[in-house]
């Protein structure tokens, strides 16, 4: 277990490398130093400006001191202040983190139950016509853009009938208020793609022989699904959602920024509409770090959970 | 220099019609309505070899020497467009003469679902198609695509008007102004261009996005897949890291960094540049798998025993036989751009401004939302258009991955 741990921990090393590598080769060398100031600054920035800007950031050292800042800079945390708010990035995501994971928390646990249930009743009904018009009513759920879910919860039920606040947040209980439409939007927001996945997984359990045995020695059909399908599937389950975590990431950039809730969204919003860099690459990267800590983990609780996985 | 022009419009706007179903001609055609080519594979094979190539050179001098001419930069995105699905049409059809998929479309033909998905995704193809062709009809020789020729008797407003209204939404004069035409089926937006037209020309947008795309990540993906599943070793190591680190960065993030990055010069092409790079690794993953098991059958061995080289067992044998996932692939991903499109545009790295597409309609229509009377009209034309693409590709999708594996539906 310890080795397999260890070995688990050191595979994400080469990669978290490569991630460091490729926001380098993005954010520093795709552009030139001077197209850079560029973008920051505006088109209408003096040639002066420009140089000074460059100068303080150490734009004009040779590429491979700049490598090696940019890897010392990332491996500590240590990120370049945003251009906008001159805040250090460690402070912008501190305050962001609650506000996010108060949307994206409980709007994920909700879609997850919403479309777990929906594909065991699937699979309870399969290849009847109400297993294939949820199937349609999925397919029909995943063609609508996300934008579109947010704007009409917002101009009909919040604007429209008054349900709900339009958009805000306050810290606190009050927050309940202003989380309650936000929070559907989330779990609503994959529920068509993770119905079908997981009816898929279930199905393909359902054709395993200990069914037919459970089915055999007379469990009722319910009880065999939430006995033993479920529980059999839920490995593949977890990893499929575990997957799903960077379509999170985008519905809380939408999401928050609709509804002016001032979470790390919200700041990656505001920071491509101002073109500030550092922040922008502080947000890849720390996504990229807690998406390859994710799977890392996942990966480490099968093999706790699942003896049959070999600790080699 | 004029003639020239006239020239090469017209035979690209022949090209662009041709496209859209020789596509299907060459992949439908020969099994289904051409008794002897049914029975003679090899004839087909020929038929849909030559005539892609011979079309793809044409294509290509055409375009050369167009854009040599006309525009500085000869990387223009409507010659990759066209070479990238020339190549994917020319792998479909070498593809598309084995068994597997004579008998997969075979089952396509019974699933009427499917085909009401397939006529669906052909009409907004020839909607965009009508916007893709230019002919110098304008004045002073400017260029119109047939869209604009068939709708110019639209004329632009002064500012909103509802649906099929006859008067200017916000003229509070006692007399109202009424509208130029009474003919904006649905209504105008806030520059008083008729949001029908807009709409349909939104079509164009989508498609070259979603085409140059997949002419970018298909070709990586399959190829990537290809090298890993069958050489395995370190290639498959080098592989499995590429989109590992890819993969690790949550799609979205990697697509903002990469548009961000581009600025204020970010186009189309660099658009679909960004989600190709972020696309081929769902693909490349699926190709790898369906390599790694298919190279262990007998037939690969047999390929090897009578001296073909790597490359030919990859190209002529493998590829056929993994072939299947990229068209499923092609359609799902061509629906997930689309719909990404939408959601870049309204982060603000979108199409640039001024392009008629359906993620800047529907982000200008959210501000347009807190007026009185609301301003809806923008915003759902553009969601019911891209509403009705993406659900007839994804509908297509999943009839052709039904049509290929019966069982596991």
């Amino acid at each position: 277990m310890f080795t397999y741990l260890i070995r688990r921990l050191l595979y994400a090393i080469p990669i978290l490398l490569g991630v460091i590598l490729l926001t380098f080769l993005l954010f520093r060398v795709v552009n030139t130093p001077a197209q850079q100031a560029i973008n920051a600054l505006g088109q209408k920035s003096s040639m002066a400006a420009r140089d000074e800007w460059i100068k303080t950031r150490g734009l004009d050292q040779p590429l491979t001191a700049q490598f090696r800042v940019h890897v010392w800079r990332m491996a500590t945390f240590n990120f370049e202040p945003s251009e906008t708010s001159k805040r250090p990035m460690g402070e912008v995501f501190r305050q962001g983190v609650v506000p996010s994971l108060c949307v994206t928390f409980p709007g994920f646990v909700l879609g997850f139950i919403i479309s777990l249930t929906l594909s065991l009743y699937q699979v309870f009904a399969r290849h009847s016509a109400a297993d294939r018009g949820i199937t349609v009513l999925c397919i029909m759920m995943m063609s609508v853009p996300t934008v579109v879910y947010i704007i009409f919860g917002q101009a009909v039920l919040a604007l429209g009938s008054n349900w709900f606040p339009v958009s805000g947040f306050q810290p606190g209980l009050g927050a309940i208020r202003f989380l309650l439409l936000p929070v559907a939007i989330m779990a609503i927001i994959n529920l068509g793609y993770d119905a079908r996945m997981f009816r898929a997984i279930f199905l393909e359990e359902i054709a395993q022989d200990y069914v037919r045995t459970a089915y055999a020695k007379g469990l009722p059909a319910t009880k065999v699904l939430s006995r033993h399908v479920l529980k059999n599937g839920m490995i593949a389950l977890i990893t499929l959602v575990v997957g799903q975590l960077p379509k999170l990431i985008m519905g809380t950039l939408l999401i928050e920024s609709f509804f002016g809730i001032p979470g790390i969204g919200n700041v990656l919003v505001q920071a491509i509409q101002t073109g500030d860099q550092p922040a922008v690459m502080a947000c890849a990267y720390l996504g990229a770090l807690l998406y390859i800590l994710a799977l890392t983990l996942t990966d480490i609780l099968y093999a706790v959970a699942d003896p049959r996985i070999r600790l080699s | 220099m004029d003639a020239l022009k006239l020239f090469t419009d017209v035979f690209g706007a022949a090209f662009f019609f041709a496209l859209g179903f020789v596509f299907l001609w060459w992949v439908a055609m020969p099994p289904l309505f051409i008794p002897w080519m049914r029975s003679d594979r090899e004839a087909w094979e020929r038929w849909g070899s030559w005539s892609t190539l011979l079309l793809a050179g044409v294509v290509a001098m055409y375009y050369g020497v167009r854009y040599f001419i006309q525009l500085p930069s000869w990387l223009s995105g409507d010659l990759l467009l066209v070479g990238g699905l020339g190549g994917v049409t020319f792998l479909l059809v070498r593809a598309a003469s084995s068994e597997r998929w004579e008998r997969a479309l075979r089952r396509f033909r019974g699933d009427r679902l499917g085909l009401a998905a397939l006529s669906v995704v052909c009409l907004y193809i020839f909607v965009g198609a009508l916007e893709t062709f230019r002919l110098p009809m304008g004045e002073f020789g400017a260029e119109k695509s047939l869209l604009d020729l068939i709708v110019q008797k639209i004329p632009n407003e002064r500012s909103y008007s509802a649906p099929l209204a006859s008067k200017l939404l916000n003229d509070t004069s006692a007399e109202p102004t009424p509208l130029n035409s009474n003919f904006h089926l649905l209504g105008t937006e806030q520059l008083g261009k008729d949001v029908f037209v807009e709409t349909l020309k939104g079509c164009r947008t989508a498609l070259i996005l979603g085409g140059l795309t997949s002419a970018i990540y298909i070709p990586l993906g399959a190829l990537m897949g290809l090298l890993g599943g069958y050489f395995r070793k370190w290639v498959d190591d080098l592989v499995q890291y590429l989109y590992s680190v890819l993969a690790s960065v949550p799609e979205i993030l990697l697509l903002v960094s990469i548009m961000f990055v581009q600025g204020q010069n970010r186009n189309l092409l660099g658009m679909s540049i960004a989600l190709g790079v972020t696309g081929w690794v769902g693909l490349c993953r699926l190709v790898r798998g369906e390599t790694m098991r298919q190279s262990e059958r007998t037939y690969v061995t047999a390929a090897r025993s009578i001296g073909q080289s790597h490359w030919q067992i990859m190209m002529r044998h493998l590829l056929p036989n993994v072939m299947h996932l990229v068209l499923i692939n092609f359609v799902l991903g061509f629906s997930s751009i689309v719909l990404t499109e939408a959601v870049l545009s309204y982060l603000g790295v979108g199409c640039p401004v001024g392009t008629a597409s359906w993620g800047l309609m529907i982000d200008s229509g959210r501000s347009e939302l807190s007026r009185d009377p609301v301003v809806w009209w923008n915003l759902t034309a553009a969601a019911v258009a891209l509403f009705g693409l993406v659900l007839a590709l994804n509908l297509l999708g999943d009839s052709l991955r039904r049509a290929f594996d019966p069982k596991r539906s």
